[in-house]
């Protein structure tokens, strides 16, 4: 659309990426992307500011209000904009604190599985021979079985429960890392810089750490982003499914699943946690495509 | 291409090995006593405790437990149900034709809807169509199918009316299966009504389970064909006078779906773990329902070889799929 706007750079030379200015420049080019982090930027405020946002507690029942239709519907009133659920919590109040467990499940995932995966695919890339294939064998039985089948099976071993179920996904999630760091790192591993470093004497530490790895970030940036929104999606199913976030935490997928039975008399008890994880999962993955375009020089639109 | 194959097939091996010694931990990485967890609330008399011990073999070291579990493995003994106390491969067969005709609808939906849209967004790029087409997949993308499917049965069961909340196929209709597909079974008996219901039960949950494939092929699809579309052939084909639905049938097509191919086969996965979701909210009976029903009923024989055969089956479908790929793709099959 604005192609033309794009000044012609030189493609796949890396200094260019260090300036935030640049990088800015390519991803403002893309509006959904700004238009996803605008959203993410309401939701992180959301979350932060729940106490004061909220016309309620989460967990306050109101007896005299049970599945209260939103405020606009015959029946609703401004008490309760967006209704109440089947007993007679304010359903916004609980979506806006909802937002604090989907963005710290999303944190905590994309930091357990970037930590594991960062770990493992330098190793393995760095030495290859058998702790490569032992390492790289593991990760692939680990992609050999469906995600939320897997996340499912290590939540019964390790017990329903949000955290079990954060530990579950950031394990499922890791091996898409783990692999990337590790061709990442075996691209750049035989690169001048990095035999230079050696030559003046690095250690393996060193040169893992502080030479290879931040020449690898930029695809784990966007890798992580998905797997923010992945690990909204995963969790809100395993709450869903009853594994996850026990009620009455007002996590989206646990409160979606608590409100299947009145699908058919109350729409809005379905439709706003569902609409509500929707909305952060489609903001994180516009976000993911912007720094896809911005930081990859290969798939930048020339 | 036989070399080819069989280095594919030894590349396995470990994975192979890996999932069976997954599924054997499983039973015993469950927090407490095997037995007593399998037991369930009700306990479980001391003798028949040490009975159960010796039938699993949990009193034997842990590499035997595990060479006896692979024994039994590869000779088709998936072990017994303790819910139902039938077989649970008999299980599986019976369920298994679920999964298969919803997972096979869902891809027809998604591919006769995406694959088009898909030409179509890469042919007119930038327009109007096209921008809409990949926010849409985008949105697609990003659906919480559980949710999704909530809502149409809100909107098509309740409001409209249209369609059954769940199930395969209305109650009053019963026949031996054949091919396990009710689809095609009622057809074989030559009754169009429950034809007509088995359909009306399938098209909500095919359209669940086929949302995020038909997003996934939409965007591959076009990004495919933007590619071809490029290229010197396209143009010399141009060049020479051919129409331009020619062009883009044959000659960009053509090429273009064979990366759109592998992304069908690679859903497999996704298809496995998206019918967990949709079966439970369909009431589908398929394995997805199947597995979760066997955890909340702590079945945890049941959830141990369903682990099992259902990794068997994405290892041998990814299998499947690369082959193919190297039948239609010879520069793979050299490197």
């Amino acid at each position: 659309m604005t192609q033309t706007e794009i000044a012609p750079m030189a493609a796949g030379s890396p200094d260019r990426l260090t300036g935030l200015k640049t990088f800015w420049h390519y991803f403002s080019v893309n509006r959904g992307a700004v238009i996803g982090l605008f959203v993410f930027v309401l939701l992180v405020l959301a979350a932060l500011f729940a106490p004061l946002l909220a016309p309620y507690a989460p967990d306050i029942q109101d007896k005299t209000a049970f599945l209260r239709p939103p405020a606009w519907q015959e029946g609703g009133s401004t008490q309760y904009l967006l209704g109440t659920d089947p007993v007679g919590r304010d359903i916004l109040s609980r979506l806006l604190y909802g937002a604090r467990f989907s963005l710290l499940i999303g944190a905590v995932v994309v930091t357990l599985a970037l930590t594991g995966g960062i770990t493992l695919g330098l190793l393995a890339g760095y030495f290859r021979g058998w702790v490569d294939v032992a390492i790289m064998r593991v990760m692939d039985l680990i992609l050999a079985f469906p995600s939320l089948l897997l996340a499912l099976v290590l939540v019964t071993i390790l017990g329903p429960g949000l955290f079990n179920a954060m530990l579950a996904i950031a394990l499922v999630l890791q091996p898409h890392f783990a692999r990337l760091v590790r061709a990442a790192v075996m691209a750049e591993k035989s690169r001048e810089y990095v035999v230079a470093a050696k030559v003046a004497g690095a250690g393996h530490l060193r040169l893992m750490l502080a030479t290879i790895l931040p020449n690898c970030l930029a695809p784990l940036i966007v890798q992580g982003t998905l797997s923010f929104s992945n690990a909204i999606l995963e969790a809100a199913a395993l709450g869903f499914l009853g594994l996850g976030a026990q009620p009455p935490t007002p996590e989206w997928g646990t409160m979606l699943a608590s409100a299947r039975e009145f699908i058919l008399r109350a729409w809005w008890v379905v439709t706003f946690p569902g609409l509500a994880i929707l909305i952060t999962v489609l903001a994180i993955n516009l976000i993911g495509d912007g720094l896809r375009d911005a930081l990859d020089p290969k798939l930048r639109r020339s | 291409m036989l070399r080819y194959l069989l280095n594919k097939i030894a590349l396995l091996i470990p994975t192979l090995v890996g999932i069976t010694i997954c599924a054997f931990a499983f039973v015993r990485l469950l927090p407490g006593d095997p037995i007593l967890a399998m037991a369930g609330e009700h306990g479980v008399a001391p003798a028949r405790y040490e009975e159960l011990k010796q039938q699993f073999g949990y009193n034997l070291p842990i590499w035997e437990q595990y060479a006896r579990y692979v024994g039994e493995v590869a000779t088709g003994d998936f072990g017994v149900s303790i819910s139902s106390k039938r077989p649970v491969l008999e299980e599986f067969k019976t369920l298994f034709p679920a999964t298969l005709e919803l997972s096979f609808f869902a891809m027809v939906f998604a591919m006769v809807i995406g694959i088009p849209a898909g030409i179509f967004a890469a042919v007119k790029r930038g327009s109007w169509f096209d921008q809409s087409l990949m926010g849409t997949a985008l949105v697609g993308y990003s659906m919480p199918i559980f949710w999704w499917g909530l809502l149409l049965i809100i909107f098509f069961s309740g409001y409209l009316g249209w369609t059954p909340v769940s199930g395969r196929i209305g109650l009053q209709f019963f026949f031996k299966p054949i091919t396990g597909f009710m689809t095609i079974d009622s057809l074989l008996y030559g009754k169009w009504d429950a034809f007509r219901s088995a359909l009306s039960h399938l098209v909500l949950p095919a359209i669940v389970l086929g949302t995020i494939p038909l997003a996934v092929i939409a965007r591959q699809t076009r990004s495919a064909m933007l590619e071809v579309l490029g290229e010197d052939y396209v143009r010399t084909a141009r060049a020479k006078g051919l129409s331009g639905a020619r062009v883009i049938g044959v000659h960009a097509l053509r090429n273009a779906l064979i990366p759109v191919v592998t992304t069908i086969g690679l859903q497999v996965g996704t298809l496995l773990a998206g019918a967990i979701l949709t079966e439970t909210i369909f009431a589908w009976p398929g394995i997805g329902k199947w597995m979760v029903d066997s955890i909340f009923k702590r079945d945890y024989v049941v959830v141990q070889s369903g682990l099992l055969l259902i990794a068997l089956i994405v290892m041998a479908v990814n299998l499947i799929v690369d082959v193919l790929y190297a039948v239609i793709n010879p520069r793979i099959r050299a490197a």
